[in-house]
């Protein structure tokens, strides 16, 4: 018996071993044009552009949408694919369509960069990616040495825009942690403050340290500190119970929404009435599905997008969006939808062609960036600096019986 | 002194979560001796189901349940039947990487029909939040009802075995399949009964889970289903005392070490002390013990 | 007698013979594939993908070494994979200026991060070994989540007054001016040199089928094989038990540190994250293992290969392709493992034609 198992397994193997040697020996061949073409149909699948004589830009982007932060990454997914389509109706970058590829990364430092390397053998021009930062901090080291034009919608990280060929369209974690204890010093909201955080999120512990600094500055008295992790982030009795229990008037929550609608409801049902405040992560508090509005009554953040701003601009995006997707767009879907049409400014200002190579793009665009200036949906007059920091200022807006009121 | 009471609520009421889902996995492993790692992603779709049922049909809460219930134990015996039982008599370990495929399936499934956002979760629970000591001490009614549920399924089910025939054959499967077999039970139809019940526990720990902590998405279900199965071996698996018993402690050690030690560790606290317990006790605290034979 | 030796040889050479098609199989995918690079056909994702395929293969065998060889459950494998991924990248961070020499500082860097993820099996080992079956494994997962989320909130500083080191936040350091945070909590170790290399990795994969495979065929590998066949048996013949079950958990935990070394020589930026160190990961390596066939070295490493693949071959099916992967799995597992698909296979092999020969050969 014992024998025969073994000799089934040798059996198995051969099989697989021929397998595997398909795969690799004439293998790599086909690989490389089984992949090729998926991408080619997937990118036709989400592009209404016909190619033109004149040929087409090739626009790749990376994010995640499988896995826990898929939320994020699907809003930029549909927020540049929405720009890309806007752009080609209305005649392109320069009278040239453009060809729009976007790579899941499942969130992963490693699947990132094979979501890079495809989107290379695609043979991308410009990138719009990646959404997290930890990858996008992985795929710069890639980009930079490939000289790949890297705009991140929303790689909020410092190391994010590291290299010369990267730039973001969201404001950077120190940033808007000095932003937010300046907002609440200057506007005396409160002096007792307590902080509840995501210790396992780039995003949410470099607004947490930065504001801890500039808090001091501030004279402003953090009397808790609590953290949490993405392995527990759905019972935050503790976070909640301390912060109360310390007499805080005001609860500052620099992650996102999601964690964010549950911290408030939680806060309810426990009975803990306060001020709460928080970065662009909490923008789409409203949008979650079945949230009750209410929950959010008098929360404040600082965010430089708004889904009910009543501006022309916002106003056709979210119609559009909400027309094409089904639902309200938030901060990442602005992001998105703003670094596509950056990247269209500086290739116009630049005067890049089709058929230049990504390098050649890289370098001008690197240029033309920090020479443009456009009034996004994130901001308006929105200037690059060369070292990647997008030049804008954060609204402060106060949520009142469920819509965004300016502060 | 208020707040160690209240902390030690708020870890019931998650150990009693913790406890329902760990009796559904106690109960499949007692009896198929495999581990169900889909366990966490029944409960899932479980919240999901209560969740469409509730917002587009507009049934009331109660209601919404039984359609989960009904639902998950299609989908625990579909899931058993389809990917299971063509492999009892494989390696368990051969079991365990299914039950880990299907897992990743029906995260998968429910991100393509639901999307990555989350949802909100109406709680299903319309009893008062409880005030006591002149208002410092809340006890929400999501805790009251988890803990009072809880309570009866525990009681429910070990009566089910204790005294009915159905229930008894589940002990005998449990303790040896052939002789079982022999003995003219039928096993596939006792195993495929466990899963259904398993199944329906996992849709009631749903709802109450998505109750108390109203959110919602593909991924909902596997981080406290790692924590449960972490129970059900804590209390000894296979027990179903230990399983509830090893449920509660695991929620109020969360709590407690989140509260005095450090809310960036709790998880690793709690792994800890299961090791220690594992390392005095062997078996889990109420595991019973096996001698070896050669 | 003549024919008892002479059977006896042929085994030894069947051994060996598997042996060596094992390296050989290593060997001969490195040549193709180093030509395929240079004639420029393989793409970037393929090359992207050629050192996670080396630290894949690496994983596999070392966790089929305790899975297969030892006989223990382990869901905790990604955790020593950590350990040695955050050691040798600090140790490279540090060394950066002292060890201008990538080669050597590499070469070191592989050696203590083999050697810390050993010390953390030794220490994890030690408790855990004593534990059976399924408590085993859940141990294992324990330990491989406490350390995840330890290293989580590490923050190690230097400035001119040294090393500081916090568990709390980046600002407790109190670093000078001009100091580096060089472990930052969840941010992890950003700007690790990339000095993994396709030909490292598959050096490095020679090591290790060379010490699995050595050992497995000593006389401690035997004895380690005991203890998982019979363990009471093996006691009563004088087998020291913790001493192998350690020995072969060690072994098992610095190889996977090594892959860890190459991961994160690998990418510019180190997280421990649920994806990566946590069970999931475990899980995953379980997998190639499972699929392989428990014990099989030569086949972890073919299932390693194809399962990472996978993913990234599915890749135009979009949204579509983690449930694609779950249902291949599935399938895959079904197909391999259930006893009445293995029957069907047997009856319906070809090559039940060709070893019937053979099979009555070795039964006499």
């Amino acid at each position: 018996m014992k024998k025969s198992m073994k000799k089934l397994a040798g059996l198995g193997l051969t099989l697989a071993m021929a397998a595997a040697l398909t795969a690799c020996g004439g293998g790599d061949k086909t690989t490389e044009t089984t992949a090729g073409k998926a991408a080619e149909t997937a990118a036709a699948g989400e592009t209404t552009a016909g190619s033109t004589a004149e040929g087409t830009y090739k626009l790749g982007a990376i994010g995640p949408i499988t896995g826990s932060t898929a939320i994020y990454g699907q809003a930029v997914k549909n927020g540049a694919e929405l720009a890309v389509n806007e752009i080609n109706a209305a005649g392109g970058i320069g009278g040239v369509q453009i060809e729009y590829n976007y790579q899941d990364d499942e969130g992963d430092t490693e699947k990132a960069v094979n979501a890079y390397n495809t989107l290379k053998d695609w043979d991308m021009q410009m990138l719009v990616g990646t959404v997290t930062s930890a990858p996008c901090i992985a795929v710069g080291a890639e980009s930079s040495n490939d000289n790949m034009f890297q705009l991140t919608p929303s790689g909020s990280a410092v190391d994010c825009a590291k290299f010369d060929n990267q730039f973001r369209v969201c404001f950077s974690d120190p940033n808007q942690g000095a932003a937010s204890a300046q907002y609440i010093g200057e506007h005396k909201l409160a002096t007792k403050i307590a902080i509840i955080y995501d210790s396992s999120d780039v995003y949410s512990s470099g607004i947490h340290d930065k504001f801890l600094s500039e808090a001091a500055n501030q004279g402003l008295e953090i009397v808790a500190d609590e953290a949490f992790t993405a392995d527990n982030n759905t019972n935050f009795s503790v976070q909640i119970q301390k912060a109360q229990d310390s007499g805080a008037e005001l609860v500052f929550l620099p992650i996102y929404y999601s964690q964010a609608s549950l911290i408030l409801a939680q806060a309810k049902q426990m009975g803990f009435e306060t001020q709460f405040f928080g970065c662009d992560g909490l923008d789409g508090l409203l949008t979650v599905e079945n949230f009750d509005t209410t929950l959010a009554e008098d929360v404040m953040l600082l965010t430089p997008f708004a889904a009910d701003a009543q501006d022309d601009l916002t106003v056709k995006f979210v119609t559009a969006y909400q027309e094409k997707y089904g639902e309200i767009p938030n901060q990442f879907a602005a992001d998105a939808y703003d670094a596509v049409y950056a990247i269209k400014a500086a290739a116009e200002k630049g005067g890049v062609t089709p058929d230049m190579d990504a390098s050649t793009i890289c370098d001008i665009l690197k240029v033309s960036m920090t020479e443009i200036s456009i009034n996004g949906l994130t901001g308006e007059n929105m200037k690059w600096s060369a070292d990647g920091e997008p030049d804008k200022a954060p609204k402060a807006v106060k949520i009142v019986d469920g819509v965004y009121t300016a502060m | 002194m208020m707040s160690f009471i209240s902390y030690f609520i708020n870890g019931l009421s998650l150990g009693s979560v913790y406890a329902i889902i760990a009796l559904g996995y106690t109960m499949v492993y007692g009896i198929a001796k495999m581990l169900n790692f889909a366990h966490g992603d029944v409960i899932m779709i479980g919240g999901y189901v209560v969740f469409t049922v509730v917002s587009t049909m507009g049934l009331p809460p109660l209601a919404a349940i039984l359609v989960a219930v009904i639902v998950c134990t299609v989908l625990g015996i579909t899931i058993e039947k389809v990917a299971y039982r063509p492999l009892r008599m494989a390696s368990p370990l051969a079991v365990l990487i299914t039950a880990i495929g299907v897992s990743y399936l029906l995260q998968n499934i429910a991100l393509l029909v639901f999307g990555s956002n989350p949802k909100s979760f109406t709680s299903v629970v319309s009893v008062p939040a409880l005030k006591l000591a002149g208002g410092k001490l809340t006890i929400s009614g999501e805790t009251i009802v988890t803990i009072v549920t809880c309570i009866i399924i525990m009681i429910g089910l070990t009566t089910f075995i204790k005294k009915t025939k159905a229930g008894q054959a589940m002990l005998a499967v449990s303790e040896d399949k052939g002789a079982a077999q022999l003995m003219g039970i039928n096993v596939d139809g006792t195993i495929a009964l466990t899963f259904a019940i398993g199944s329906a526990l996992a849709a009631i720990a749903g709802a109450l889970l998505c109750s108390a902590y109203p959110t919602l998405t593909p991924y909902t279900g596997s981080m406290p289903g790692i924590k449960a199965f972490v129970a059900a071996v804590f209390g000894g698996i296979g027990s179903i005392p230990g399983a509830f018993l090893g449920g509660l402690l695991l929620g109020v050690i969360e709590n407690l070490s989140k509260a005095y030690i450090s809310s960036q560790l709790s998880d690793a606290i709690v792994f800890a002390v299961l090791i220690v317990v594992l390392l005095v006790k062997p078996t889990g605290i109420l595991g019973k013990k096996i001698n070896e034979k050669v | 007698m003549d024919k008892s030796i002479n059977s006896k040889k042929f085994h030894l050479n069947k051994t060996t013979r598997s042996n060596l098609i094992t390296y050989g199989m290593v060997i001969a995918a490195y040549i193709i594939v180093q030509i395929l690079v240079n004639g420029g056909h393989v793409t970037s994702l393929m090359k992207g993908l050629l050192v996670p395929l080396c630290i894949y293969s690496i994983m596999a065998v070392s966790l089929n070494l305790t899975v297969g060889i030892l006989g223990e459950l382990s869901l905790g494998h990604a955790g020593f994979m950590c350990v040695g991924a955050f050691s040798s990248s600090l140790f490279s961070l540090l060394m950066l200026e002292t060890i201008p020499n990538a080669g050597i500082r590499f070469f070191l860097a592989i050696l203590v991060g083999a050697a810390s993820a050993a010390v953390a099996g030794i220490i994890v080992g030690i408790p855990v070994l004593r534990l059976r079956g399924d408590y085993l494994a859940i141990v294992t997962l324990a330990f491989g989540e406490i350390i995840k989320n330890v290293v989580n909130v590490i923050y190690l500083g230097k400035d001119s007054r040294g090393l500081h080191i916090s568990l709390k936040n980046a600002t407790e350091l109190n670093l000078e001016e001009g100091g580096q945070i060089i472990i930052n909590g969840a941010m992890g170790i950003t700007g690790t040199p990339k000095n993994a290399t396709f030909t490292i990795g598959v050096i490095l994969i020679l090591i290790t089928l060379f010490i699995v495979l050595n050992l497995i065929n000593s006389r401690s590998g035997r004895a380690i094989m005991s203890v998982r066949d019979n363990r009471i048996a093996a006691e009563s013949i004088g087998i020291n038990i913790t001493k192998y079950k350690l020995m072969a958990f060690a072994i098992s935990a610095s190889l996977a540190g090594v892959a860890g070394v190459l991961y994160s020589h690998n990418l510019s930026s180190l997280t421990a994250t649920q994806k990566n160190f946590g069970y999931n990961q475990s899980i995953m390596i379980l997998v190639f293992v499972v699929l392989g066939g428990i014990g099989n070295i030569r086949g972890s490493i073919i299932s390693a290969v194809i399962l990472t693949l996978l993913p990234e071959l599915l890749r135009g099916f979009n949204t579509y392709r983690m449930l694609i992967y779950a249902i291949v799995l599935i399938v895959m597992m079904i197909f391999n493992w259930a006893p009445a698909l293995i029957d069907f296979r047997k009856r319906h092999s070809l090559k039940r034609y060709f070893s019937k020969n053979t099979e009555e050969k070795e039964a006499s």
